[in-house]
C-alpha cells in the first residue's frame, strides 16, 4: 500500500506527459479538417463600436480577407495589433471578432490602439468563438471570396508568418476566381 | 571574434558539465575523493566558461556586431546601450544563456560553500546539477545557438520589441530566473538524498536557505513582472492569468509549500518524503515555466519564436528529468525513515494543511493553463477559460489558505488544544470581525466579497503582529522584560511577521483594486477639465517629443485634489524601425491609490482620446509582495549564521518554538 502511494506521483506524471506529447504531435495552428474549405459557421454579432453595424458571417465573402479574433484583455493581441494596422494600411481587409469581452472595453481598446477592422462584432458570450473552434486569442482566419475558411493562425501573426504563410495564400486566393 | 570565443566557451562548458556530472556521481559511488574533487573543479570551470560565453554575447550587443544573427535581430545602433545589453536576454537564445549562467552560479556555490556537507552528499548534489547543466547547455548549443553568424552582414539591426525596451526588461528576467533556477538546488538535494537514502536535519538546514533564496527572487520577479505589465500594457491591469504568469506562479506556490514543509523537516524530522516530492515538483514546474512557452504547446504574450524541434528537445528533457526523479522517488522514498508523529491539532498539521491547499491551488492553475492541451489530447471539443474562470475556481482555495496563515504559527509543535488556540487568535479574529462589519456597513450587503477581502487583510496583518505581541508579552511583562524580549527576538521571527503581514497588505491591495476601481474615457482638447474620484484632471498641452529611437506624442495633465496639484505626462511612442507603438501611461502614485492616464492617437482636429482610471490601493499589491520578500531576506540573514553547521543535530529551544516561518 505504502509502495503504491509512492508510485502515484510518477503515474500521474506519465499521464500528463502523454497529454503533452499528444499536444506536441498536433500542430496547434492546424484546423480541425471539418472547417477547412467549409463556409464560416453562421453568426450575427452586435457591434463593438457604438452605432456600428456589427459583424455577420455573410459579411465574410466577396473577396479574400482576414477574420481576426481578439479581446481587449488579451496581452498578445496588443502585441499583434501594430501588424494588423499595417495590413490595413496595405489595403488588406481585416474583420474583427471581439471575443469574450464587453463591447465597451473592446471599443476603448480600438480607440486607444488604433482600429484595423473594417467591421467588428462583439462575441460577449464566446458562442461564435466556439463554433469557430477558438481556443485562445488571438486567432486569425483566412477566408476566401466564397466565404470559406482556408487557413487558421493560432496566436499572434508574426511578420514571418505573414510573409511566408499568409501573404502567399492571400495572393493565391486573389488570383483564384 | 567575440562570437567565436563565446562559441568555444559554450562547447567547453558543455563538456565540463558532463565531466562534473560523471566524476561526482562516480566519485560518490566509489567514495573516491579525487574524482569528487575533479567534479568540484569542473563545476567552477564550467561557471567560468558559461560566464565567458555570456560576456561575449553581451559584448557583441554592446559594440553593435550585426554579423551575429541574434544581435541583428534584436538590436540596432539607435537603441540605447542599456537596452542593447538588456537585449542580451531579450531573445530566446540569450535568455537560455542567462538561465545556464545562473545554474552554473548555483552549482559553483555548492562547490565553494558546501565544505561542511557530507562529502558524498555534496558530490551527488553537484552531480545532479552537472546533469541538468549539460542538458540545457546541449539544448542551447544544438537547437538555439546564440552565436550563429549572418552573411552578408546587415548595415543595421532590426529592433528589440519596443514593449521590452523598458527598465523592467533589464531586471525582470534575471531576477525571475534566479528564482526559477534556485529551485534546481532543492531538486539536486532531493535527488542526492534519494540516492544516499538519508535525510536528516542537516540536509533540511542546507536546503532551506536555497529554497528561501529562490522564493525571495521568485516573489520579487513576479511582482516586477506584474508592475511592468501595469505601466506598460497601458490599461492598468496587474494580473491576467496569462500562461506565462501562471507558469511563474506555480513554482512560487510550490516553493512556498516547500519552504514550510522543510521547516517541519528541520525542526521536527517529519514530512520527509513529502518534502522530497515537493522539491522535485517545484523544480519540474519551474522548468515548465521557463520552457513550455517555447515549445509550441502554448502561445502567450511571452512566446518566443516557436520551433517544434526545440519543443521536442525541451519536452524530452523535462520528461526525462521529472520522470526519472519521480521513478527514483517511487523506488527509494519508501525506504526513507518515517518521520516523527504528531497530533491532529499541531503546527505540523497546520503545515500539512497549508501544503495541501498550496498543492491544490497549483493544480487549479495547472489545469487552467493547460486545459487546451488536455482537451485536445482527448479529442474533446475545445472550450475556453479565461481570467473569470481562474477568479471563480482559484478563490475558494486561496481564502481558506489565507485564513490558515494566521493560525499556523500560533499552534504548538506536536499537539495543541482548541481552547488554548482560541485564546491566542481571539484578538486578530475580533479585529478582523470588526473590520468585516464596518466594511459591510460602508459597502452594503451587495458587496460582501469586498467586505470579506477587507476582513481577511486585517486578519492577516493583525495575526502577524499578534505573534510579536505574544512573544513580547505586551501587557503582562514589565518594561525591562519587554525590552529584553524585543532585543532577543530572532530575525527568523521578524521574517515570519513581515512575510505574513505582507500577504495581508497584498490582500487589501487586491481587494481595493478589484472593488473600487473607477474610470472614464472621453475625447479631450487642451484646457478641458474632468473630475474622477474626487480629483480634477485638466489636459494642459499636447506636444511631440523626440526620443533616442522613437517619436512621442506627450500629453501633459494637471491633477488637482485636496492634497494639491501634480503634473502627469502620458506618452504614446512610435518606433519607426519596427513601425510599432507603445503607451507610456502617466501614473500619479499615491499611498491610497494611483491616477492612471493613457492616451490614444491624436485626432486631426487636435483632440485626443483619453482614458483615465482611479486605482485604489493598487500599490499595496506590489508593496505587500515586497514586504513578503523582505521578510524572506530577514529570515535568510538569521539562517545564514547556521548554514555551516550542517552536521549539528537540531536543538529547538523553547524560545525558538514560536520562531518559524
Amino acid at each position: 500500500m505504502r509502495r503504491f502511494l509512492f508510485l502515484m506521483p510518477v503515474l500521474a506524471f506519465m499521464l500528463v506527459a502523454a497529454a503533452f506529447l499528444a499536444g506536441l504531435g498536433r500542430d496547434p495552428s492546424r484546423l480541425p479538417s471539418t472547417l477547412i474549405g467549409k463556409p464560416v459557421p453562421a453568426f450575427n454579432l452586435p457591434p463593438v463600436r457604438a452605432g456600428d453595424v456589427g459583424l455577420k458571417s455573410q459579411d465574410l465573402s466577396g473577396r479574400p480577407m482576414l477574420l481576426n479574433v481578439f479581446a481587449s484583455w488579451c496581452a498578445t493581441c496588443h502585441i499583434e495589433h501594430p501588424l494588423l494596422l499595417q495590413l490595413k494600411a496595405m489595403g488588406i481587409t481585416v474583420e474583427g471578432l471581439d471575443w469574450k469581452d464587453e463591447a465597451a472595453d473592446g471599443a476603448r481598446y480600438l480607440s486607444e490602439s488604433g482600429d484595423p477592422y473594417t467591421l467588428a462584432g462583439n462575441d460577449r458570450t464566446g458562442r461564435a468563438g466556439i463554433d469557430l473552434g477558438v481556443a485562445a486569442v488571438p486567432e486569425t482566419f483566412v477566408v476566401d471570396r466564397h466565404g470559406r475558411v482556408r487557413y487558421k493562425q493560432v496566436g499572434a501573426i508574426e511578420p514571418d508568418d505573414w510573409e511566408k504563410k499568409i501573404k502567399p495564400l492571400m495572393d493565391r486566393l486573389a488570383a483564384e476566381s | 571574434m567575440t562570437a567565436e570565443i563565446g562559441q568555444l566557451a559554450l562547447i567547453l562548458a558543455l563538456l565540463l558539465a558532463l565531466v562534473q556530472g560523471a566524476a561526482t556521481l562516480w566519485g560518490a559511488w566509489r567514495v573516491d575523493p579525487v574524482m569528487m574533487a575533479v567534479g568540484r573543479s569542473a563545476s567552477l570551470l564550467q561557471l567560468l566558461f558559461v560566464a565567458l560565453a555570456f560576456c561575449s554575447l553581451a559584448a557583441a550587443y554592446a559594440v553593435n556586431d550585426f554579423s551575429v544573427a541574434l544581435v541583428a535581430q534584436h538590436s540596432n545602433s539607435t537603441q540605447p546601450l542599456v537596452y542593447r545589453l538588456g537585449a542580451t536576454w531579450g531573445s530566446h537564445e540569450g535568455s537560455m544563456l542567462l538561465w545556464v549562467l545562473i545554474l552554473a552560479l548555483y552549482g559553483a556555490a555548492v562547490a565553494i560553500f558546501g565544505g561542511t556537507l557530507r562529502r558524498t552528499l555534496q558530490a551527488r548534489v553537484l552531480g545532479v546539477q552537472g546533469i541538468v547543466a549539460a542538458a540545457f547547455l546541449g539544448f542551447l548549443f544544438f537547437t538555439s545557438n546564440p552565436f550563429t553568424r549572418l552573411f552578408p552582414v546587415p548595415l543595421d539591426g532590426a529592433e528589440l520589441n519596443p514593449i521590452l525596451q523598458d527598465p523592467g526588461l533589464v531586471f525582470h528576467p534575471p531576477v525571475l530566473y534566479t528564482g526559477y533556477v534556485g529551485l534546481s538546488m532543492a531538486f539536486s538535494f532531493a535527488i542526492a538524498a534519494l540516492i544516499e537514502g538519508r535525510v536528516d536535519a542537516g540536509w533540511a538546514r542546507w536546503v532551506r536557505p536555497w529554497v528561501l533564496v529562490a522564493w525571495i527572487f521568485l516573489t520579487v520577479g513576479i511582482a516586477m513582472g506584474s508592475l511592468w505589465a501595469y505601466y506598460t500594457l497601458g490599461w492598468g491591469g496587474w494580473w491576467y492569468w496569462d500562461p506565462v504568469e501562471n507558469a511563474s506562479f506555480m513554482p512560487w506556490l510550490l516553493a512556498t509549500a516547500l519552504l514550510h514543509s522543510s521547516l517541519v523537516l528541520e525542526r521536527r524530522g517529519a514530512l520527509i518524503s513529502w518534502t522530497i516530492l515537493l522539491a522535485i515538483l517545484a523544480f519540474s514546474l519551474s522548468m515548465v515555466g521557463t520552457f513550455l512557452v517555447r515549445s509550441g504547446v502554448l502561445t502567450s504574450v511571452h512566446a518566443f519564436a516557436v520551433d517544434s524541434r526545440r519543443g521536442v528537445y525541451i519536452l524530452g528533457v523535462i520528461a526525462v528529468m521529472t520522470g526519472s526523479a519521480l521513478s527514483l522517488f517511487a523506488w527509494r522514498a519508501s525506504t526513507l525513515r518515517t518521520g516523527a508523529l504528531f497530533m491532529i491539532l499541531s503546527r505540523e498539521s497546520g503545515v500539512v494543511l497549508n501544503n495541501l491547499f498550496l498543492l491544490v491551488a497549483t493544480g487549479v492553475v495547472f489545469t487552467g493553463t493547460f486545459y487546451p492541451v488536455f482537451l485536445d489530447a482527448m479529442n474533446l471539443e475545445k472550450v475556453s477559460i479565461g481570467p473569470p474562470w481562474f477568479k471563480i475556481v482559484f478563490t475558494p482555495f486561496a481564502v481558506p489558505l489565507l485564513m490558515l496563515v494566521v493560525i499556523g504559527p500560533m499552534l504548538n509543535w506536536r499537539r495543541d488544544e482548541l481552547g488554548a488556540l482560541w485564546r491566542r487568535v481571539r484578538w486578530p479574529a475580533g479585529l478582523a470581525g470588526a473590520a468585516l462589519v464596518i466594511a459591510t456597513l460602508f459597502v452594503g450587503l451587495g458587496h460582501v466579497f469586498t467586505a470579506c477581502g477587507v476582513g481577511l487583510g486585517v486578519w492577516l496583518i493583525a495575526g502577524a503582529l499578534m505573534l510579536l505581541v505574544r512573544r513580547w508579552r505586551l501587557g503582562e511583562a514589565g518594561l525591562a522584560d519587554i525590552r529584553r524580549l524585543v532585543r532577543s527576538t530572532p530575525l527568523a521571527v521578524w521574517g515570519l511577521v513581515l512575510a505574513h503581514a505582507g500577504l495581508g497588505v497584498l490582500t487589501l491591495g487586491v481587494t481595493g483594486m478589484t472593488s473600487w476601481q473607477t474610470n472614464k474615457v472621453l475625447t479631450m482638447v487642451p484646457g478641458q477639465s474632468v473630475t474622477l474620484a474626487g480629483k480634477t484632471i485638466t489636459l494642459d498641452t499636447v506636444q511631440t517629443a523626440p526620443g533616442p529611437n522613437y517619436e512621442a506624442t506627450a500629453a501633459r495633465f494637471n491633477v488637482s485634489s485636496r492634497f494639491g496639484n501634480r503634473a502627469l505626462i502620458s506618452e504614446r511612442r512610435v518606433f519607426p524601425v519596427s513601425q510599432t507603438h507603445t503607451t507610456v501611461a502617466g501614473i500619479g502614485l499615491g499611498l491610497f491609490g494611483n491616477t492612471y492616464i493613457s492616451i490614444g492617437d491624436p485626432n486631426p482636429d487636435g483632440s485626443l482620446v483619453v482614458r483615465m482610471w482611479d486605482h485604489p490601493l493598487v500599490d499595496w499589491i506590489w508593496g505587500g509582495a515586497l514586504i513578503m520578500a523582505l521578510g524572506g531576506a530577514v529570515s535568510l540573514t538569521d539562517r545564514g549564521l547556521r548554514v555551516g553547521a550542517a552536521n549539528r543535530v537540531a536543538q529547538p529551544l523553547p524560545a525558538a518554538q514560536a520562531a518559524s516561518a
